[in-house]
């Protein structure tokens, strides 16, 4: 069924008309244009997808347009502030924290929706909350390296 | 300019393929090329007219680069980025001959109507053979720039000295001209002589440093653009129907209900049937209303009964190395060991699954495909289509991750058929599990080894013998007085006797070649009572191999003693592309479950000149990271031509959880040339990991993946 769903993507507000259960991933990438939040399974089992939805990382590939109505949804495409790359985005650069990149996306936005909720995690903790996120070129050294280092510069 | 050393740019030379040359030049715009020669360069030469013939392609040169008005410098290469780095090292040995700056070098990469012709990237090829006539056209063309700077300055030529896209008169650097303006105006081109003379390591200042990334601003901020994120106006996204296994024939075909979908366009061309819609998951959820029936031959040919199929089946072998006499060594011998080492099928699950979007607009076309092999993928797309290979234009994203995986093109080839026949742009995204059905796996093989010692220890035999995983690695490089290594085919190609294509997977054949090897070597030891680091010096004279287990050793801070231990530690070393490398893995593991936890892996390596010690680094890592899969759980399972894992649920790759602490060593030896750095460091994980599972509970393993189970199996077994 076609209806009106409103949301608010990176900071600025969304209507669109389309079936509402259609998943997420495909609306962003498709109809919305924004190709930063990549497919990699299509059943939540590599992270490649994954955005956030009112502070919580979620895959999209999993979620409905309905999941999201009047939510608030941040991509890779809203990670940046003004234009610059944010704490975690730089660290992922400093560390060399990427090969393919494929999957940086998904890596960025589950390592934020992290350290927004526990900006002081511990090592174990870091690779608890990555664990579901795959990378196939072997980052994961760095990747925790670059958490790691952000949770240490982080505020709060 | 009149100088006989100039010629003018003929474009036909740039574009052998009929590129138009107006395109070119707006392309491309002005300024000063200096083309790679490789007629001096025999093993490029020899990649060119190996495995794939390429038709009307430049015959003379295999890239070149271009110095802009803006002074900026372009690199045209037929390599792709697919994560290996090559787009930070290439451009840091552009840099460092022609004395710019690292950042005002552009990549150009993969575009087949820019790029002059290339095999593809694979083999850890573009920094040992790319490498070298890069450097000298570099350094040509830092020569042409003295040139023209001496004309510009009133200057002799050796008056003159560069500098960061400068050229300054040594005496008085206040008279100088960019480079950017010594090109301005000008369309010349320079064939690379080899009669400049290269840099030597003590006057690097690029090549040998520490660079980040070329790539990791546009990666981090989601902009990098791979096949998919490619958007034309009126694009269809295509889903394909598949068979459910290989063998499968169709028995029935009711395209009616898939048709009723709004905006639905229904493609029904004999083995190509696909549903395409402007929406992909439309499109995905009306091919699901097809309705389809399969007649699937009956098999008895599955993951377990593979290996005797394939001892079976295995040709003559053909000797790749041999020394010595065998009966004398056997006679030699006072303790004979007989071993068969099998393998399973890997996938090479890239994050991101195959790819292409295609356009075709009358008899041209462009393709953005996710490959490691363009070039080839335009030739491909122009025998498919009975296209003109001059129109067909391939235009490469980046890849996102490629292990081997990603040079058959079939994708490339689907998309392209889809867009002629729908008269549109299309786009094919294989889904995850079209990407384990459609892999080019790496081969189940099994090794068949028997060696033997002699009273003093030392290896007094060795004969070894590989069926289909290839010679890849193959040969031992012991000091072993009787030794003979036989491959038993490749098991690629028309006489596959594998249910399912197979292909390059990272480092292809050497896995498997040194888990064999060095596990039997670690035997050998253990039953000679001897440390197998002990072992191994006494039995190896490969002088760069010593050095480089001696310094994994150091970092490991290794303690001889006799396996098994207890301590679980295990070493492997390797020889691939040109690099040695040695492994140490420490494991624990637990004696109820036999669940082994990788605790730390110290890998050393001599790589030569590492023109990026970080990148290289990274390679290791991933190198051991990656091969933890492999040696640990990965293993497709199958039944006849049906493949059981589809998904990451059952096919379980690396995790976070899994990595150990990693620490790597390159050793300096910038002075010899560089050799490969994508895939060394993954082929002794296996080996050095069967090893630690040995001395940490007497279990030895002779089948990868190093399961759980065959820890326990093997642990009954002692």
């Amino acid at each position: 069924m076609k209806e009106l769903i409103k949301f608010n993507l990176n900071g600025k507000p969304v209507e669109i008309t389309t079936d509402s259960d259609r998943l997420l991933l495909w609306v962003i990438r498709t109809d919305l244009g924004l190709t930063g939040t990549k497919y990699g399974c299509g059943e939540s089992l590599c992270g490649a997808c994954t955005v956030i939805v009112d502070n919580e990382a979620v895959r999209s590939c999993q979620t409905t347009l309905k999941d999201v109505e009047n939510r608030s949804v941040i991509t890779i495409e809203g990670l940046a502030v003004d234009g610059q790359p944010n704490i975690l985005q730089k660290a992922f650069m400093d560390h060399d924290a990427l090969q393919c990149g494929y999957c940086t996306p998904g890596m960025l936005m589950n390592a934020w929706a992290m350290l927004k909720k526990n900006p002081h995690p511990t090592r174990e903790q870091i690779i608890e909350e990555m664990d579901d996120n795959l990378c196939r070129c072997g980052a994961h050294k760095r990747i925790i390296e670059a958490v790691e280092t952000v949770s240490k510069e982080m505020g709060g | 300019m009149k100088d006989h050393n100039y010629l003018d740019i003929d474009f036909r030379d740039i574009s052998a393929n009929h590129l138009d040359r107006r395109d070119f030049i707006r392309l491309a715009g002005g300024g000063i090329f200096i083309f790679m020669i490789i007629g001096h360069f025999p093993s490029l030469l020899a990649q060119r007219e190996g495995r794939f013939n390429p038709h009307s392609l430049p015959t003379d040169f295999n890239a070149f680069l271009r110095i802009g008005e803006n002074g900026r410098v372009s690199l045209f290469t037929g390599k792709i980025e697919m994560g290996q780095g090559v787009i930070t090292s290439l451009a840091q040995m552009l840099a460092d001959e022609l004395d710019v700056t690292f950042n005002s070098v552009d990549m150009v990469m993969g575009d087949t109507n820019l790029c002059p012709w290339d095999m593809g990237t694979f083999g850890s090829m573009s920094t040992r053979f790319f490498g070298p006539p890069l450097r000298e056209a570099a350094a040509e063309g830092r020569q042409v720039l003295i040139e023209l700077a001496s004309e510009y300055l009133k200057s002799p030529a050796d008056q003159l000295m560069t500098k960061d896209g400068i050229v300054y008169k040594r005496l008085n650097k206040k008279q100088y001209v960019t480079y950017g303006q010594l090109a301005k105006g000008k369309a010349i081109g320079r064939h690379a002589t080899g009669k400049v003379p290269l840099k030597t390591p003590d006057q690097f200042k690029i090549m040998g440093k520490s660079f980040l990334r070329h790539d990791s601003f546009v990666k981090v901020t989601g902009e990098a653009k791979y096949a998919g994120d490619i958007r034309l106006p009126g694009m269809l996204y295509a889903a394909i129907l598949r068979p459910p296994a290989h063998d499968a024939k169709r028995t029935s075909l009711d395209l009616s209900d898939a048709k009723k979908f709004d905006g639905v366009q229904v493609i029904d061309d004999g083995d190509l049937v696909a549903v395409l819609h402007p929406l992909p998951d439309v499109a995905e959820k009306a091919l699901s209303k097809v309705k389809v029936t399969y007649d699937i031959p009956d098999s008895n040919l599955n993951d377990k009964t593979i290996f005797d199929y394939l001892l079976k089946v295995a040709p003559e072998g053909e000797t790749v190395a041999v020394t010595g006499n065998q009966q004398r060594g056997e006679k030699d011998s006072v303790k004979i060991i007989e071993k068969t080492y099998l393998d399973g099928y890997k996938a090479h699950a890239p994050i991101e699954p195959h790819t292409a979007t295609a356009h075709v607009e009358g008899d041209k076309i462009t393709v953005w495909p996710s490959s490691q092999t363009p070039f080839p993928a335009k030739e491909q797309v122009a025998e498919a289509l009975g296209f003109k290979l001059e129109n067909v234009h391939i235009i490469s994203p980046f890849v996102g991750g490629g292990f081997g995986g990603k040079s058959r093109n079939l994708q490339v080839i689907e998309a392209a058929r889809l867009s002629k026949l729908a008269g549109k742009p299309v786009q094919v995204a294989w889904t995850r599990a079209e990407e384990f059905f459609h892999d080019s796996f790496r081969p189940a093989a099994v090794v068949k080894i028997k060696s033997g010692i002699d009273k003093t220890g030392k290896l007094s035999f060795w004969d070894y013998h590989v069926y289909f995983a290839g010679s890849r690695g193959a040969t031992e490089f012991y000091s072993i007085p009787n030794s003979i290594t036989v491959s038993h085919s490749t098991g690629r190609g028309e006489k596959s006797p594998h249910p399912f294509a197979v292909g390059a997977w990272r480092a292809p054949g050497n896995n498997t070649n040194t888990f064999a090897r060095e596990s039997q070597i670690e035997i050998m030891a253990s039953e000679a009572g001897i440390d197998p680091y002990e072992f191994r010096m006494m039995n190896l004279t490969d002088q760069k191999m010593k050095r480089v287990l001696k310094a994994a050793a150091d970092k490991f801070g290794w303690k001889p003693a006799k396996g098994p231990s207890g301590r679980g530690f295990g070493i492997a070393c390797g020889i691939d592309a040109g690099t040695s490398v040695a492994t140490i893995a420490e494991v624990e593991v637990n004696k109820q479950t036999g669940e082994i936890r990788v605790k730390r892996v110290v890998a050393a390596q001599d790589m030569g000149l590492a023109v990026n010690p970080e990148g290289a680094t990274i390679q290791m890592e991933g190198c051991i990271t990656m091969g933890l899969g492999y040696a640990l759980e990965e293993d497709i399972r199958f039944k006849g031509e049906k493949i059981l894992d589809l998904n990451f649920d059952t096919y379980d790759i690396p995790r976070f959880s899994w990595v150990p602490k990693i620490e790597t060593v390159i050793l300096d030896a910038k002075n010899d040339p560089p050799q490969g750095g994508g895939e060394p460091a993954i082929v002794t994980m296996g080996g050095a990991i069967a090893n630690a599972v040995f001395d940490a509970v007497g279990a030895r393993v002779l089948q990868m993946p190093i399961t759980a189970e065959r820890v326990r199996e093997a642990m009954k077994q002692g």
